[in-house]
């Protein structure tokens, strides 16, 4: 098993270097000039701009742009924004904000997804399956877009009973509605999964001989068929997790949190290859780290399931 | 937050067991209510988006600024918009880039994830070696950074921009679902057996690999049609998709964004958003119980 989590460790490494090439080649390639915006489109003396773009190697190919981003970055030093401002702190500002909510509202989403899910599986075809089975087509249904937005219009703005928008109340006032939001869109898709593989499992030949055998149905659940069960579910609770911070963009500019959704979705804006690829760094090695955890729990979860 | 997307994906499973033909699917699906509904509701949003004078006389582009933002009414049924156009004309004209995304995304992301899925899946080594490990690198790229990244390099969006990135990062699911599929059904004995035949590889695939292992990509493309949809709205209203003067549902919930007070703004172009995307999933989901032979039991 250390082989294995070794071995997958050092694939990461060219498919990393591959990734965030592709990001900062992309964020090089788009139109406007990040020196030229500072000034808000008035003239800038022409040594302002030759010293600004020596500093930030701007004039550099692309190739080197990158070696150099990287070497820093390896280094721990991720640099300065166009404006001057220093990227870690800013980062350092920020990540409480996404953590948060992500945080609350995986919670919610677990909690909910699993507990339902799991009933609903276990009593097939029962009142809370049928009632579940709707209200997350339903919930699926519903683009989060249109959610987040109803639900801040009804519950803030006319009801008042949490902040419009913002973070000023701190963590759980400021934080409640939108987690609950991304909980309930979380839970849908949980509870379904969980449903599924469960129905799936308790049909197998193993829960029919622990009956037979007089095991007693709690037993069964909890100890059999649920460990048998849980594989899609781990899998899609890591997808899930990576993919909290895409999710974050939309809801951190609704609700008007300042995570690092709206800071990376502002600096793409503004040209920061820096920031884009710092972010993408580690989205994706959180991403390809909960993938090789994911895969590991299946070992351990499933004995069938060996890493050689 | 997970995205039906994921959901979708992980639903979904490859299974090449006896899946009803065309015919029989179809009659089936015809019987379930909830499949003829679905279906009527987007027969109705398609002929919105084909023929939107059928459904309104008015022309959604003559706006009067006085009647800003004035609310529903018996003459005008959504009322006003802020620039004073009227607004039942302008969500009905709204419904062309919804349903365009759609179709376009659905109908080019089967092609490509099935022609690449079927080539990894029936050719080991170089090919699949090639496309898989391509399709790695774009499911690890972050996907809505790269949405951003690319739609904000483009400085004129359209319809079909919009359709295009969703495509190329979209893919590598379907791609996923029809390979391992594949995998399953070319060591089937007709699989075999015509091989021995001495038929050549564009035959066994187009006539044997095909018709045995398309089903679950079929069922996963009916289902993404609505998450289309809803990522066309999200990009739009971040301000990276369809930029005035198209009318869309997107760009009209971003503009209600800022005009809370006017309640009316919001609801008319989320209820239709919501009803397209909710109907194309009532149908997905129909579609695939009815061409899943594990759910059926």
């Amino acid at each position: 098993m250390f082989r294995y989590a070794l071995r997958r460790l050092i694939i990461m490494v060219p498919i990393g270097i591959i990734v965030t090439f592709i990001v900062y080649a992309m964020v090089f390639a788009l139109p406007g000039d990040p020196i030229q915006a500072l000034s808000g489109g008035k003239p800038l003396a022409p040594s302002v701009i030759a010293a600004k773009r020596a500093y930030y190697h701007l004039d550099d190919p692309l190739f080197s742009q990158y070696l150099h981003f990287m070497g820093n970055l390896l280094q721990g030093n991720l640099g300065q924004t166009f404006d001057g401002q220093d990227i870690g702190e800013q980062l350092a500002l920020r990540w409480p904000v996404t953590l948060q909510l992500g945080l609350t509202a995986l919670a919610i989403q677990t909690v909910f997804g699993l507990l339902f899910g799991i009933y609903a599986g276990w009593r097939r075809d029962g009142l809370v399956d049928r009632a579940l089975l709707g209200a997350t087509l339903a919930v699926l249904a519903v683009p989060g877009l249109v959610v987040m937005f109803f639900a801040q219009s009804v519950f803030s703005v006319q009801l008042g009973w949490f902040p419009v928008s913002g973070s000023a109340d701190g963590w759980p006032t400021s934080y409640l509605l939108p987690a609950t939001v991304l909980g309930v869109l979380g839970f849908a898709g949980l509870a379904r999964i969980t449903r599924t593989s469960l129905a799936e499992v308790a049909g197998a030949d193993f829960v029919r001989t622990g009956r037979a055998k007089g095991l007693s149905p709690q037993r069964i659940l909890w100890r059999h068929v649920l460990r048998n069960a849980l594989l899609p579910v781990i899998t899609y609770i890591g997808l899930d997790l990576a993919g909290t911070l895409g999710g974050a963009i939309i809801t951190e500019g609704i609700y008007n949190l300042n995570g690092i959704g709206q800071f990376m979705f502002r600096s793409i804006g503004m040209k920061e290859g820096g920031v884009v690829v710092t972010l993408s760094t580690v989205l994706l090695i959180g991403y390809m780290v909960v993938n090789l955890i994911v895969d590991l729990l299946y070992g351990l979860l499933d004995p069938r399931v060996r890493h050689v | 937050m997970s995205s039906p997307a994921l959901v979708v994906a992980t639903e979904t499973e490859p299974t090449a067991e006896d899946a009803p033909a065309g015919a029989a699917a179809l009659r089936e699906l015809l019987r379930k209510p909830r499949f003829v509904l679905s279906g009527v509701v987007i027969l109705v949003i398609v002929a919105m988006a084909a023929f939107p004078r059928l459904f309104t006389s008015a022309d959604p582009t003559a706006c009067n600024l006085r009647y800003s933002k004035i609310g529903p009414s018996a003459a005008h049924w959504f009322g006003y918009d802020i620039q004073g156009c009227d607004y039942f004309a302008n969500v009905i004209y709204g419904a062309r880039p919804s349903v365009l995304v759609s179709v376009s995304v659905s109908l080019v992301g089967f092609v490509v994830a099935c022609t690449l899925g079927m080539l990894a899946g029936y050719f080991p080594g170089f090919v699949d070696g090639l496309v898989s490990r391509t399709a790695d690198v774009l499911f690890a790229l972050p996907g809505i950074v790269a949405m951003i990244v690319i739609l904000q390099a483009f400085s004129a969006r359209s319809v079909w921009t919009i359709a295009f990135v969703i495509v190329l990062l979209g893919w590598p699911a379907g791609m996923r679902l029809m390979r391992s599929t594949v995998l399953s059904v070319r060591s089937r004995e007709y699989v075999l057996a015509a091989r021995v035949l001495g038929a050549t590889a564009p035959h066994i695939l187009r006539k044997h690999i095909f018709p045995n292992s398309v089903a679950p990509l079929l069922s996963l493309t009916t289902l993404s049609v609505g998450v289309a949809v809803g990522t066309e709205a999200a990009l739009t209203f971040l301000g990276i998709g369809l930029q005035p003067p198209t009318i869309s549902w997107g760009l009209q919930i971003a503009i209600a964004a800022s005009y809370r007070d006017d309640i009316h703004l919001f609801v008319f172009p989320a209820l239709f958003l919501t009803l397209t995307v909710m109907s194309f999933m009532m149908m997905g989901d129909t579609v695939r119980d009815a061409l899943d032979p594990k759910l059926r039991k």
